[in-house]
């Protein structure tokens, strides 16, 4: 959605270095490091129980405290990261590859197909995600493929409008038209001179799409539609913690909460800076 | 009326696709309704009466024409007509949403005038919003109840709430929560679209001749702002809809989005089927009317397609 809301300020300062880029860059990949290796660092298993030590605060023993069932939660936060990050990190990989292509598609093909695909794109944009999460596990069971599915659809028009109309510059460019003099097939063309000059702008939304999608999945996990609840996954850690919170018990779901928002806030913040910084205008 | 012509359109050509994907969905009816005890003629008899055998276009045509005669079948787990069990949690929903985008709308567009018009603001306000933006509605439902439900006892943790003061006192913070998100995307929107307005050359011009203050901002920025700033709350008044699923479940409401879930997890399609559908109703008649009213406030838009 920051996608939306371009700063101006952004595009003036463009040489110099931008200093929240490298910021929300470095916290980026520090989160991606956590969810690859994170599990090797969590000081108990994920699932192991302590009746004994159950819906404790922060402690020496227990960093962040345990949940109800005596696990601890900072190994769960760690643990959970895996699943939390596999789930968007698929969504934005397929979509961002069908996006493109259809994208690049309907930009070098023009007329009908181009106005097909925006109309169906469009349809699909309106469609609420939530909506679309649902039916899926629905259709397919509760688990980790349902919302993986559904949010893939969903965030397809997230690049194919930037990287259409994108695309159609490229296409109108006197390069494109040497190329073409040149005797290369329009597959060549395309899948190697125009792909290549929108590969920046496809970066900077998947980056931004895979906060939002984060939160999304999280959300289905929430729900009790996706990711069920031993699995670790910051979607359920909320969810699990919800009885937890009566009693006052605020850690688990709270840690879970925090560790979505600062994800979602530092692929934001790093999505809208490349994108400012490698032009990528709507 | 091509706009209704359209968003009917586009409403039928959504409940085809649905009632074709719920087609596909596993388990049977028929074990649901007769228990695993009965016999194999009594399942056919049953699979004949529930029409199930017959071809897909049929049964969807059968459902349709119900549908359109106020009938959307009977829930499995209910036992109860889908119409019945939806009109009284369709209104606790539409009064969650409601509240939730009068909030939503009022907050955004004060913050987001405040951060267009005063540069003093801004860095503190279009932060905020940056992180209201990224909390996602469950999280901040959970927030709210930890501290104002529970730290401070405030506010109820969980229901609907009966008579009018309870239930008003019981959708605060839900209120809150589904709108935190949408909110700090109408103040991002405003505070752009205001900005921009604001350092228009008319805009010098009328401040350099004198003319107050007060007038500029309401005369040329902010009626010049407002059709941006409509778009945006339309299409998030739109997202509160599906945004409702989660805040239901999160403070355990008793609505539509719950039940959705509910249903989705008994596998009682027919219910799963009529939320949908009037869901996406919602969706198609609230996008509609922001495109037609987008295209009456602005001349400029009143292009033949």
């Amino acid at each position: 959605m920051t996608s939306l809301t371009h700063d101006p300020a952004a595009t003036e300062t463009r040489r110099p270095k931008d200093k929240l880029l490298i910021i929300a860059g470095s916290l980026c990949g520090l989160l991606v490091f956590v969810a690859l290796f994170g599990f090797l660092f969590a000081p108990y298993p994920p699932d192991q129980t302590d009746v004994l030590a159950s819906g404790v605060g922060p402690s020496p023993d227990h960093l962040l405290g345990t949940d109800s069932l005596g696990r601890d939660i900072l190994s769960r936060a760690l643990a959970g990261a895996r699943i939390s990050f596999a789930g968007p990190g698929l969504i934005v990989l397929a979509s961002a590859v069908c996006g493109t292509t259809l994208a690049i598609f309907a930009a070098w093909t023009g007329g009908w197909v181009d106005q097909t695909l925006n109309r169906l794109l469009n349809v699909v944009f309106a469609v609420p995600g939530i909506l679309v999460a649902v039916l899926a596990s629905a259709v397919f069971g509760a688990g980790f493929w349902a919302p993986v599915i559904a949010l893939t659809v969903i965030y397809i028009p997230y690049y194919a409008r930037v990287v259409r109309s994108a695309a159609v510059r490229e296409r109108n460019m006197p390069y494109v038209e040497g190329l073409r003099l040149a005797g290369l097939s329009s597959w060549r063309i395309c899948s190697r001179h125009i792909l290549r000059n929108v590969v920046p702008i496809v970066l900077a939304q998947g980056t931004i799409a895979f906060g939002l999608a984060l939160a999304d999945f999280a959300a289905v996990s929430f729900l009790g539609l996706g990711v069920q609840t031993p699995t670790a996954e910051w979607g359920v850690m909320v969810a699990d913690g919800r009885s937890e919170l009566l009693n006052g018990d605020m850690q688990q779901s709270l840690v879970a909460g925090a560790c979505i928002v600062i994800t979602v806030v530092a692929f934001n913040i790093f999505g809208d800076r490349l994108g400012a910084r490698y032009g990528a205008d709507r | 009326m091509s706009a209704a012509l359209g968003a009917a359109g586009t409403i039928l050509a959504a409940s085809f696709v649905i009632f074709t994907a719920l087609s596909f969905a596993p388990g049977d009816p028929v074990a649901q309704i007769l228990g695993a005890k009965a016999t194999d003629e009594a399942r056919a008899a049953k699979r004949a009466e529930l029409g199930l055998d017959d071809p897909l276009l049929e049964r969807y045509w059968h459902w349709l024409t119900s549908a359109l005669h106020g009938d959307l079948g009977v829930s499995l787990t209910f036992r109860e007509d889908v119409t019945s069990l939806i009109g009284p949690r369709l209104e606790t929903t539409f009064l969650l949403v409601g509240s939730a985008a009068v909030l939503m709308v009022t907050v955004g567009i004060l913050l987001g005038s405040l951060a267009g018009i005063r540069p003093g603001w801004r860095p503190t306000i279009t932060g905020l919003a940056g992180l209201g933006i990224s909390i996602p509605t469950f999280v901040a439902a959970s927030a709210l109840i930890s501290v104002f439900a529970v730290k401070l006892g405030w506010f109820p943790t969980f229901g609907a709430g009966e008579g009018l003061t309870d239930r008003i006192r019981h959708l605060v913070l839900p209120a809150i929560a589904l709108s935190v998100g949408f909110g700090a995307y109408i103040t991002q929107i405003t505070a752009a679209a205001v900005r921009e307005e604001a350092e228009k050359e008319h805009v010098m011009t009328s401040r350099g001749r004198g003319i107050p203050a007060r007038q500029i901002i309401r005369k040329h920025i902010l009626r010049n702002a407002a059709l941006p700033v409509m778009t945006a709350s339309g299409l998030a008044v739109a997202g509160l809809v599906s945004g409702a699923v989660v805040v239901e479940q999160a403070f355990a409401i008793d609505g539509i989005g719950s039940l959705l879930v509910k249903s989705t997890s008994s596998k009682d399609y027919s219910v799963v089927l009529a939320i949908s559908l009037v869901i996406v109703i919602v969706f198609v008649v609230v996008t509609t009317i922001i495109d037609v009213a987008q295209v009456l406030l602005d001349p400029r838009e009143r292009t033949p397609r």
